[in-house]
């Protein structure tokens, strides 16, 4: 019970940090907000490590494996293509 | 847990505010995307270094397949594509989020959540919880990416008792939950996924594809949520802390969207707007009224001898990858002396800030590119407005006309300007099926064709 208040605890502060930080992206940059808020969500690849870790082969193991090859596509994906849109806001030229 | 593993995953997590943190001006936003992927590698180190992770071989073969399909993805995708691209990242996160509920089911004891069948109540409602959410993230991107990409018709799919019909089906995964939360019976965490699998479809098909951009920000944070339930169920603070941020994300640019349509979150959800049988009812008999339609030549002659003009995109320049074209036509306009902005309608194209992306794609500098509140009274005060592959948020009806289904939606005052100029390939209707009494205003000049071509004549004639 103890740790299910602690997780509480984080998990309704961090939503009020980004509460506030959300709002105080540009509207000109919601797509790359869009698009590295969907990389680091899939720092759930965290979950798919501890799964595939064990020596001992099964099915979680299997799962794990799966898990890590989807977010490893979104993390490399989600951050590359971030990447290039941010590279193509520039200001005018003086 | 190791006290150094919770204390580098904390500095992950920190890193990962920053990088949304940096997105509050283009300038510190490349920054910000390196403290993101900062942060993933801290995150990644760390796990492995976790003792009981020893197949690190496979591991990296799934980094490595992932990685390579990820990238040259992100690397050839067009700028055009984005909304499609993002809808399936989502649905890569959703299907990743019930992969590691599954595992943690099968093997509680590596996650340290006892052993199988004997798993606390806790984490069995929060592992469920983590399934639910990201099957239903996994089927609902699948459809939005389906309607973006065209694969699937754009149209709401509609039909009887389809309200009635999930909530029975989510009463019905309630009760799934509950019977796995007791039973620990994996038949119930495969129904219980299903399930959620098919209410994922069932949410997003009768949305529209005009209402695309609302869904893929909801999809968007169903992702976090998922994350957030896994991150529960392993009691890691750092899967907590993103989730609780990628959800709240989501959640707001949700609610940025619905703003920006006068529309309430419910009734997007409950879909059915726009599509076939509204198009019908648009005014068939008005379609004989007159419209000024002019050339490119006339474009031409009307922008380069005004001194202020006004460029409003829209969906439709996407479609003809029109952006790089505008932007030369612009620079001679500039070049000549006419001072050139753009104005972007917090709606317009199929994803949040879709325009601003195809925008500086073409090297349009950013500060030239205003949102609708930093623009909208500059209209009265504008020689002339290309619109440009946009309809509904110009049209005044949602100002004046109660009956209109966009009433009350925000819109880009160009009526207010000297003169209007459409380039749009017909006069058919926006989205949502209502005609733009602009069109066949004294002071609008229709320019009918593809948007990108017109750009391309009214270049030359310019030249001449």
């Amino acid at each position: 019970m103890e740790h299910l208040l602690q997780e509480l605890t984080v998990f309704i502060l961090a939503i009020f940090v980004g509460y506030y930080v959300i709002w105080s992206v540009t509207p000109a940059l919601h797509s790359p907000l869009m698009s590295v808020t969907n990389a680091i969500s899939s720092v759930i690849i965290v979950g798919a490590l501890i799964a595939v870790g064990p020596a001992l082969f099964g099915i979680s193991k299997i799962m794990g494996f799966i898990a890590v090859v989807l977010a490893s596509v979104n993390i490399f994906g989600g951050f590359i293509v971030t990447q290039r849109m941010l590279k193509m806001f520039k200001k005018k030229k003086k | 847990m190791e006290n150094y593993s919770i204390l580098a995953y904390l500095i992950s997590g920190v890193f990962f505010i920053l990088a949304l943190r940096g997105l509050s001006s283009p300038e510190t936003a490349r920054r910000g995307n390196i403290y993101g992927i900062t942060g993933m590698i801290i995150a990644i180190i760390t796990t492995l270094l976790l003792p009981g992770i020893e197949s690190y071989g496979l591991i990296a073969i799934g980094i490595i397949i992932g990685g390579i399909i990820g990238s040259s993805i992100a690397l050839k995708i067009e700028m055009t594509a984005l909304p499609q691209l993002i809808a399936a990242f989502h649905s890569l996160v959703g299907l990743a989020a019930v992969m590691v509920a599954g595992a943690a089911f099968h093997n509680p004891s590596a996650y340290d959540i006892g052993d199988t069948g004997n798993i606390p109540i806790a984490s069995l409602i929060e592992m469920s919880l983590g399934s639910a959410i990201g099957a239903i993230t996994f089927s609902g991107s699948i459809i939005a990416f389906g309607k973006l990409q065209g694969i699937m018709s754009g149209n709401p799919i509609t039909f009887k008792f389809q309200h009635f019909l999930n909530a029975i089906l989510g009463i019905t995964l309630i009760f799934i939950i509950v019977l796995f939360c007791l039973e620990q019976n994996q038949n119930f965490f495969w129904g219980l996924t299903i399930l959620a699998f098919i209410i994922g479809f069932l949410i997003i098909i009768p949305i529209g594809a005009a209402d695309m951009p609302v869904v893929v920000s909801m999809l968007n944070s169903y992702s976090g949520w998922a994350a957030c339930g896994i991150g529960f169920t392993l009691s890691n603070n750092l899967l907590i802390i993103t989730g609780a941020l990628v959800g709240s994300s989501g959640a707001i640019l949700s609610y940025v969207m619905c703003k920006g349509m006068n529309r309430s979150f419910i009734s997007v959800i409950l879909g059915g707007f726009g599509g076939e049988d509204v198009l019908v009812k648009g005014g068939k008999e008005e379609e004989q009224r007159p419209v000024k339609s002019g050339d490119s030549n006339d474009a031409a002659f009307m922008m380069q001898n005004s001194e202020s003009v006004i460029i409003v995109p829209g969906y439709g320049m996407a479609v003809a990858q029109a952006q790089h074209a505008l932007k030369e036509m612009c620079d001679i306009l500039k070049k000549k002396g006419v001072n050139v902005r753009y104005a972007i309608h917090p709606v317009a194209g199929r994803m949040p800030g879709h325009m601003n992306v195809l925008l500086a794609e073409a090297n349009v500098p950013y500060d030239e590119v205003l949102e609708l509140d930093e623009i909208n009274r500059d209209f009265a005060s504008t020689d002339v407005v290309f619109v440009i592959g946009a309809n509904d948020i110009t049209n005044p009806a949602a100002k004046t006309d109660p009956q209109s289904p966009i009433y009350g939606m925000p819109i880009l005052e160009v009526e207010n300007a000297k003169s209007v100029l459409f380039s749009k390939r017909s006069l058919g209707a926006g989205y949502a099926g209502v005609e733009n009494e602009l069109f066949f205003r004294d002071n609008t000049m229709m320019l009918f064709g593809d948007a990108k071509e017109m750009c391309e004549s009214i270049i030359n004639a310019l030249g001449k």
